[in-house]
């Protein structure tokens, strides 16, 4: 009878076993720390083999043993084991590197339509804005939040709205101040067009007009004033980096709701999620867009007083953009 | 066989236990994460963030920059990094888990396959947008009253519906998770515990010895209490400990010595039972509880 406690199959197994799950478990733990390079060359030959080998002791810990603990820790480890063998083998540099250099331009080229509506749309609210306000300023308090405007309205005189596009002010209600309140705004109408688009899309055109109605009328203020064109330079600085994120991101929510409205032979979920990855990519990249605009706006324009510089920069952004995404680019296999 | 590898009771995928085939055929049988442990992740990286603004605030704040605007417009846009990135990258790294998520012991995986995706990381943390910032949005919204108070009080009721979604779909997804083809599941590392029928020592040995169960007094139990009878010289209460040992007699008629120690009974009868219930399982039983007369 005393026999039993010695002969027990199972920690026979496990005393034979032990020493490969150790190693398999310092590797994984080298790994998770430091990718592939915390190993050496012998090392990762023996990977698929350790892994393996800890997969069968899975199997046979379930059928012989039932100390849990054994069980369990066979479990984590084999699961640990399998997301690193066939999990993303890309280190994250790797992976940001591809981001820029293929996924982020080829998402938005492949979504050229619907690009191309959503710039639509924004245009065309800011157009009607525009003409609205010029013809009658009092349309302006409906489109833009007094707060928001801080002062830009058509009652303001003009020195003040000249002082607004060359101020280098850091008293109340300072240029950066409000640059920044924009800033994050706009990043949250980018955010939001994006993630209101499986409402068939609705909200994002919505959101699209609406924001253009309200640069509509802010530019209308100020051509008002005779401004016109140093308005632009303000605008444009920035501008051309934002409105262009904003409508991109206008771009993946109607993507995302052309989806779920039209889905075709898919279910209605099939198909966004099948649209779902390239949106959040083009999203992904909106996001460094805004970035990049935040720079711009935050330090370009305090520092860059003149208007035709400010044009420059805006405009060879826009061309920047324009080329980076719509160049012919050649897909490589992933 | 009711429990063979590969299948999972109702009960077990109630609890949160799901399928995970590897391409070597095996069944890994993942566990979802707690919508708790997930709320609790998500508060500690709320806090990591905040206080690395703060202590970024302090930092600017004492550098003394040529003007205050330009040290204010350093900091939304740190501020706008971090709440943009933070998930992302971390979740986008090789553990697949923010720092909350890692130390609740918990990561991301992508649902059935083993590639986790950069645009799947995208899209998720996309979402958290509506799914938590933007109802947040809409509360402070409330208290201004008026119209705007009440639009915002139907939105927030609208947006609640995203917060409180992983409570009401099996695989407790977010929205994100849902779009983006993911879940949030444990991912435990437990050390690899010494086994409780070790007998190296000789003095052991000849303790466990004294200990001569009959076949009868050791087919009281099942795999159910094996389990519970390991956790408990685990936990090493020695509360518990008694009181278990003291059952375990009363229930198999053993009579108590004097001298004879609770610890060494209960692992004498653990290896006993265990060495039991093991030869049967070669022989295709499991013998689930003590119910079960196998």
């Amino acid at each position: 009878m005393t026999r039993r406690t010695l002969t027990l199959k199972s920690k026979r197994f496990r005393e034979e076993r032990q020493e490969v799950w150790k190693e398999m478990e310092s590797m994984l733990k080298r790994i998770e720390a430091r990718s592939y390079r915390g190993l050496t060359d012998e090392e990762i030959i023996q990977l698929p083999r350790l892994y393996r080998s800890t997969l069968s002791s899975l199997s046979v810990a379930r059928a012989t043993s039932l100390d849990q603990s054994v069980v369990a820790y066979l479990e984590s480890l084999s699961t640990r084991a399998y997301y690193v063998i066939y999990g993303n083998q890309a280190r994250l540099h790797d992976r940001i590197y591809n981001f820029f250099a293929r996924d982020w331009p080829l998402a938005v080229q492949s979504a050229w339509k619907d690009v191309a509506a959503s710039t639509f749309v924004f245009a065309l609210g800011m157009l009607i804005g525009f003409v609205l306000v010029s013809n009658n300023p009092d349309w302006f308090y409906s489109f833009m939040d007094e707060r928001m405007a801080s002062g830009r309205t058509p009652a303001a005189s003009e020195e003040f709205l000249r002082d607004t596009i060359y101020g280098y002010d850091s008293d109340e209600g300072g240029l950066g101040a409000f640059a920044a309140f924009l800033f994050s705004n706009n990043s949250r109408v980018s955010i939001l067009a994006f993630a209101l688009g499986f409402a068939f899309a609705l909200p994002t055109v919505a959101l699209l007009l609406y924001n253009g109605l309200s640069i509509g009328a802010f530019i209308a203020v100020f051509t008002g004033k005779d401004l016109g064109f140093e308005i632009g330079g303000w605008l444009s600085i920035h501008g051309t980096t934002e409105l262009f994120a904003i409508a991109l991101a206008g771009a993946g929510g109607m993507m995302i709701g052309r989806a779920v409205a039209f889905p075709g032979d898919m279910t209605r979920m099939e198909s966004m999620r099948s649209k779902a990855e390239q949106a959040a990519i083009i999203l992904g990249g909106v996001v460094v867009m805004m970035f990049v605009a935040g720079l711009l706006e935050g330090f370009g324009r305090q520092l860059i007083q003149n208007d035709w510089v400010r044009y420059g920069i805006g405009g060879s952004m826009l061309t920047f953009w324009l080329l980076y995404f719509f160049l012919p680019r050649k897909a490589l296999e992933s | 066989m009711t429990t063979s590898v590969g299948h999972l009771t109702p009960a077990q995928i109630k609890q949160g236990r799901r399928h995970l085939v590897t391409p070597e055929g095996i069944d890994l049988q993942i566990e979802l994460a707690e919508v708790g442990s997930r709320i609790g992740a998500f508060a500690l990286d709320l806090l990591f963030i905040t206080i690395t603004l703060i202590a970024a605030a302090y930092a600017l704040g004492s550098m003394s920059l040529y003007n205050d605007e330009l040290a204010f417009i350093i900091f939304v846009m740190l501020a706008f990094l971090l709440r943009s990135f933070y998930f992302t990258l971390f979740e986008l790294g090789r553990r697949a888990a923010t720092p909350g998520k890692m130390i609740l012991k918990i990561r991301v995986a992508a649902r059935g396959k083993a590639r986790l995706s950069a645009a799947s990381v995208f899209a998720r943390n996309a979402l958290r947008e509506i799914g938590f910032f933007l109802p947040l949005g809409f509360l402070f919204g409330i208290g201004s009253g008026g119209v705007d108070g009440w639009m915002s009080m139907l939105a927030l009721l609208w947006a609640s519906i995203f917060l409180f979604f992983p409570l009401f779909n099996k695989d407790r997804l977010r929205v994100g998770d849902l779009v983006a083809g993911t879940w949030v599941v444990k991912s435990p590392r437990p050390m690899l515990a010494a086994d409780l029928v070790t007998t190296d020592e000789p003095e052991n040995e000849a303790l466990f010895a004294r200990f001569a169960f009959t076949p009868a007094q050791i087919d009281a139990y099942g795999i159910k209490e094996l389990h519970v009878l390991e956790d408990v010289l685990r936990a090493q209460d020695r509360e518990v400990l008694e009181d278990v040992a003291n059952r375990i007699r009363a229930k198999i008629g053993w009579v108590w010595e004097h001298g004879e120690s609770d610890v060494l009974f209960l692992r004498a009868y653990y290896a006993a039972l265990r060495g039991r219930l093991e030869s049967k399982m070669l022989m295709g039983v499991r013998r689930k509880d003590k119910f079960d007369t196998r």
